[in-house]
This record gives C-alpha cells, sequence and structure tokens, in this order.
C-alpha cells in the first residue's frame, strides 16, 4: 500500500504509537467502508487477518450464546415469577447484543493497528463480560434452589 | 494470487497452502458460528411460537427466520472465498452484517418476552 492519507483523518503508521484513540464514530464508520481500512498503514499478513476474524467470530458466538440463554431463561423457567424471569432475560439479551457490537469494534482496532505496525489494543471487556456472566449465573442457581419469585 | 499457477498445479498448491491450515480453521469457525446462529434462531422461534397464533408473533417468526438466512448466506460467501490459498480480509461491511443479525435476533428476543 502507498502512503496515502484519509480525506479526514491524517494518516499516522508512520509513529508507532501515535493513533491510540480514535472516537467511537470514526469507527462505527470504518465497519462501513473497507476503502477507508485498506488506505491506512500496510496489508499485513493474511494469516493475520484470518486470525482476528476467528477471534471475532469467537466473540460473535459468544454473543449469540447470550442471546440464546436470554430466550432459554423465559422458556424453561417457567415457575419463576415474571419480573425476576423477564429481568435476567433482558440482562443476557442486552449482554449479548453489547458483546456482538464490542466484537466488531475490537475487530476493526485490531485489524487497523494491524496495519499500522502497532501494539494491539488492550481491553477491559472480557472482565466485566466474565464478572456478569457470574452475577447472572449465581442469580439463577439461587432462583433455582430456592423458588424465588414463584 | 501472485504465484497461485504454475504449469505444476498440485506442486503450486501445496507450495502455497498453509502447514498452520488457517483458512480451514477460519472455514471451521464460520460453520460453528453458523451452528451458534441456528441454536439462537431456533430459541428465538420457539420463543415466539409460544406466545400464541396472533399475526404479530408470525411477523417476527418471519424476521428470525429472514436474519438466521441472512447470516447463513454471509457465512457461506465467506467459506467460499477460504477455497483460495491466501484469502483476502474480511470486509467490514460482511463483519457489520454479522453482528446485525445478532442484535436483531436479540432485539426481536426482547420484543416478545411473555
Amino acid at each position: 500500500m502507498t502512503d496515502s492519507s484519509g480525506p479526514s483523518e491524517p494518516s499516522r503508521h508512520t509513529e508507532p504509537h501515535g493513533g491510540g484513540h480514535f472516537s467511537a464514530v470514526s469507527d462505527i464508520r470504518l465497519w462501513f467502508t473497507p476503502e477507508r481500512l485498506r488506505e491506512e498503514g500496510d496489508t499485513p499478513d493474511y494469516r493475520f487477518s484470518l486470525a482476528n476474524e476467528r477471534t471475532f467470530l469467537a466473540w460473535l458466538r459468544t454473543a449469540m450464546a447470550l442471546v440464546g440463554g436470554g430466550f432459554a431463561v423465559d422458556q424453561f423457567l417457567p415457575e419463576t415469577g415474571r419480573p425476576l424471569r423477564l429481568t435476567l432475560a433482558l440482562m443476557l439479551l442486552a449482554a449479548g447484543a453489547l458483546c456482538a457490537l464490542r466484537a466488531i469494534s475490537h475487530w476493526v482496532r485490531c485489524e487497523r493497528a494491524m496495519r499500522r505496525g502497532e501494539d494491539l489494543p488492550v481491553s477491559r471487556f472480557p472482565i466485566v463480560l466474565g464478572l456478569a456472566v457470574g452475577v447472572v449465573a449465581l442469580l439463577m442457581v439461587i432462583v433455582a434452589a430456592f423458588g424465588w419469585g414463584g | 494470487m501472485p504465484e497461485g499457477k504454475g504449469t505444476d498445479g498440485s506442486r503450486t498448491r501445496d507450495r502455497d497452502r498453509d502447514p498452520g491450515l488457517q483458512p480451514e480453521r477460519t472455514r471451521l469457525a464460520w460453520r460453528r458460528t453458523t451452528l451458534a446462529c441456528a441454536v439462537a434462531a431456533s430459541l428465538a422461534g420457539r420463543q415466539t411460537l409460544h406466545s400464541g397464533i396472533d399475526p404479530a408473533p408470525l411477523v417476527i417468526l418471519a424476521l428470525v427466520v429472514l436474519a438466521w438466512l441472512a447470516f447463513l448466506a454471509l457465512a457461506h460467501h465467506r467459506i467460499r472465498a477460504m477455497h483460495a490459498p491466501r484469502p483476502p480480509a474480511l470486509s467490514p461491511r460482511a463483519a457489520a452484517a454479522a453482528v446485525a443479525c445478532t442484535v436483531v435476533l436479540a432485539a426481536l428476543g426482547a420484543a416478545t418476552l411473555r
């Protein structure tokens, strides 16, 4: 790839740690404009891109499992009171949607970091998701064991 | 693919094939994800059927099926791209569409909660 500057943001791949933070809006624009992603830096080894794609798919599966879990709570805990059941189901559905959105945002940021030869972005999301899933699981154990809200 | 087609096809293929099997692993990852999507979509479909037969649940069921078919088409397209020895990177638009399918399933599910 040549050293081409994008129309609205300067090309920063010459300085390795220069482009740390971009607004979420610019990230979201990148989702729909593959040309702009390709304008930055150099095309990395195809194996790196495929590995990034598999990580994205793994997060997408996690998101789908959470969404499926939301449906499962609503359908398979019929004795639980409606407010509690709805809360659990909505929490899981929201976590699934959030996880999917975060998957693509992380994928785009990794892809761009690889093109620029920067360090891969770090993220607090896995630990947040882990804690949230733990809390939901504990709640469900309590609901199933004590039959609360029934 | 600059050196893709030689006179000796099989030999070129062997040299081009990634010993780490990256395209194959990516293809299987798409398959797994399609399977996960099928599970989520069938649970969503079950959900709509349990809320009785009205016009609205049927519309939601149709949208669920549509989201699943869209994901299937995306995955199929990408799996075909994996036949190349050095597949091009996933396009952001396809990634956004795959994410949209998941978010749509979640939203449709939220709409049919009892």
